[in-house]
């Protein structure tokens, strides 16, 4: 039985001039390490819940625990500076630098300059910015994605127990989305916060939670468990319509690129000439060869007609646009094949480094199987 | 080219009385400057999240700004009696609105976002003002000020009837002894000089705002 780090206790919400409560008698629990996702239609009061947690909205009634303590009525500044807070549209400070941005709770909490100094070069580095670099720009110097970076730099400042994100990778594009869900997973893997992340996008709460609590009106908990109990057996026909069809799709979130077996292709690493690619084309058998460069970062598929037709190596065959990271999830994967120009999607390091490729089969086979296995649950349940 | 040196003929046998009024006017103008300035930002962060003291505050404001400038300037003289007071009583008056306008404007033009991380982040409330929201709305406010400035710096020179002095004086003197020899330049006086005050304190201002706004928001 693992503790709860935080305890919602009949919390019900009631707005001045309503009747119906916008939050009632909810009871949610979360533990300490984890990732809870909070998702739902839109008005169902998923960011009304998380609001309560920080106090940001008062509870009309009902007792909110933190770490066993009643919070309800404590100052709620002293509670806020411990609970890191991220939203959608980041809120940075635009008259202040990144390093002050990121200071600013260690400076509500009284760090000394020195101890904060370190901290937000920590924190910029751990959310891979270079400190040297950012430290003394402003927020508007900065892309979306950086700028989600460093209100996520921001909210970790203080060394917070528990960390609440409200749609926090919404406001950025798929591509730029995907890759900071995959940072953030890899970050929390170091981390190991509490994390309370609300969306309204099921398949981004099926690739963050550890568990999910799917709201439906008034934040009543519908369905509350892992991400695989819920596909596997929705609760009611409220979840089931959620989920929405092509649960073995969703299914591909639950796996991730690292969890499968990575393919080999022969490969050429610049500096490499013509002959050399022929020579590995010829002796593989294979119709495409991947070209690296001298760091291991893939560049380009190489075939036999390419290259007869163009020259120079590095403008022969079909660039290598998209790649798959280890946390990227097989749906993503599986998106990025779509894209991809051979059916084969790269998968590399964090560093971009080659590791191997996922092929359009091994998916098509996983798939397969997640039907049978689906239809055989079907049948049992029946 | 014979008025040009008449004009400073005139000016350079009176410089004493010239840079006395200079200094009136720019006395007015300074504390007419601070004073509006402490109440109009006081005012506009009380009332920029209340709605209707907001409409109230500025509506007063803007009344203040209608009231023809003859008679605010002598509607004070029966409490504060002549001279320096009911010049400077009249003049804050008309510098309230556009310095409490662009207070109002700046704070709640402060985006919702920052002012929610802020909240989240555990920043209280005297600390969201201070560290967030008046930073924040400043280059709007003194945007206001350097409008106050040029407008306190023009009607100024009605002090000349309540007996407050500054360059209204020479405007005035010219005025009553028209066409009297040296009318024309007397008024020229006082007028130019009013012109050159006020693009230095614009200048000046430009200045103070350069200096005192974060590179974030330029």
């Amino acid at each position: 039985m693992t503790e709860a780090l935080i305890k919602l206790d009949e919390v019900y919400k009631t707005y001045p001039g309503t009747e119906i409560p916008a939050v009632a008698a909810l009871n949610l629990e979360i533990n300490r390490g984890e990732i809870l996702v909070l998702v739902g239609p839109s008005g169902c009061g998923k960011s009304t819940t998380l609001r309560l947690i920080n106090r940001m909205i008062e509870p009309t009634g009902g007792r909110i625990y933190f770490e066993g303590e009643d919070v309800t009525s404590v100052n709620p500044d002293v509670l806020r500076r411990k609970i890191g807070y991220v939203i959608q549209q980041i809120g940075l400070f635009p008259h202040r630098t990144i390093a002050e941005n990121i200071a600013t709770v260690p400076r509500l909490v009284g760090w000394d300059s020195a101890r904060i100094e370190a901290r937000v070069d920590e924190l910029l580095s751990m959310v891979g910015m270079d400190p040297s670099i950012y430290r003394s720009r402003y927020p508007k110097e900065l892309s979306g994605g950086q700028a989600q970076r460093v209100g996520v730099a921001r909210a970790l400042a203080a060394d917070p127990e528990v960390l609440l994100m409200d749609e926090p990778f919404g406001a950025v594009d798929p591509i730029a989305r995907d890759k900071l869900q995959n940072e953030f997973l890899r970050l929390q893997d170091e981390l190991h916060k509490t994390i309370v992340f609300v969306t309204h996008d099921i398949d981004e709460a099926i690739k963050m939670g550890d568990r999910i609590a799917i709201l439906k009106e008034q934040s009543v908990v519908a369905q509350h468990d892992t991400p695989e109990a819920i596909l596997a057996g929705p609760s009611d026909q409220f979840v089931e319509d959620f989920l929405g069809a092509g649960a073995t799709l969703k299914g591909l979130n639950l796996m991730r690129a690292k969890d499968v077996e990575l393919d080999d292709v022969t490969t050429v690493t610049a500096p490499t000439s013509r002959e050399e690619v022929i020579q590995a084309l010829e002796s593989s058998g294979d119709t495409w060869v991947l070209y690296l460069d001298s760091n291991g970062r893939p560049l380009r598929w190489l075939d036999r007609k390419s290259i007869d037709q163009v020259q120079a190596l590095d403008e022969a065959g079909k660039a290598v646009r998209v790649t798959v990271e280890p946390e990227d999830t097989l749906r993503d994967a599986l998106e990025k094949m779509l894209q991809s120009s051979v059916g084969t999607a790269c998968c590399v390091d964090p560093e971009g480094s080659y590791r191997g490729v996922v092929r359009v089969e091994t998916l098509m086979e996983l798939i397969e199987r997640l039907q049978t296995e689906e239809r055989e649950r079907q049948a049992a349940s029946v | 080219m014979e008025g040009v040196q008449s004009l400073i003929d005139f000016f350079l046998s009176r410089t004493d009385q010239v840079w006395a009024a200079t200094f009136r006017h720019i006395q007015y103008v300074v504390a007419v400057l601070l004073t509006a300035l402490i109440i109009a930002v006081g005012v506009g962060i009380w009332v920029r999240h209340r709605p209707v003291p907001r409409e109230i505050a500025l509506g007063i404001a803007s009344v203040f700004l209608t009231l023809p400038s003859l008679a605010l300037f002598v509607i004070f003289i029966p409490l504060v009696g002549l001279g320096f007071g009911p010049a400077y009583i009249a003049l804050t008056m008309y510098a309230l609105l556009p310095i409490m306008r662009n207070t109002v404007a700046g704070l709640n033009g402060v985006s919702p976002a920052v002012l929610e991380s802020a909240r989240g982040m555990g920043l209280s409330s005297r600390q969201r003002l201070w560290r967030v929201e008046l930073p924040l709305a400043w280059p709007v406010i003194m945007a206001g000020v350097r409008v106050a400035t040029l407008l306190t710096t023009g009607i100024a020179a009605i002090a000349v009837l309540v007996g407050g002095g500054g360059l209204g004086d020479f405007i005035f003197a010219g005025l009553r002894r028209m066409p009297l020899p040296n009318s024309f330049e007397s008024m020229w006086t006082g007028t130019l000089l009013v012109i050159v005050l006020a693009l230095a304190f614009d200048a000046l201002f430009i200045l103070i705002t350069r200096a005192t706004t974060s590179r974030g928001l330029r």
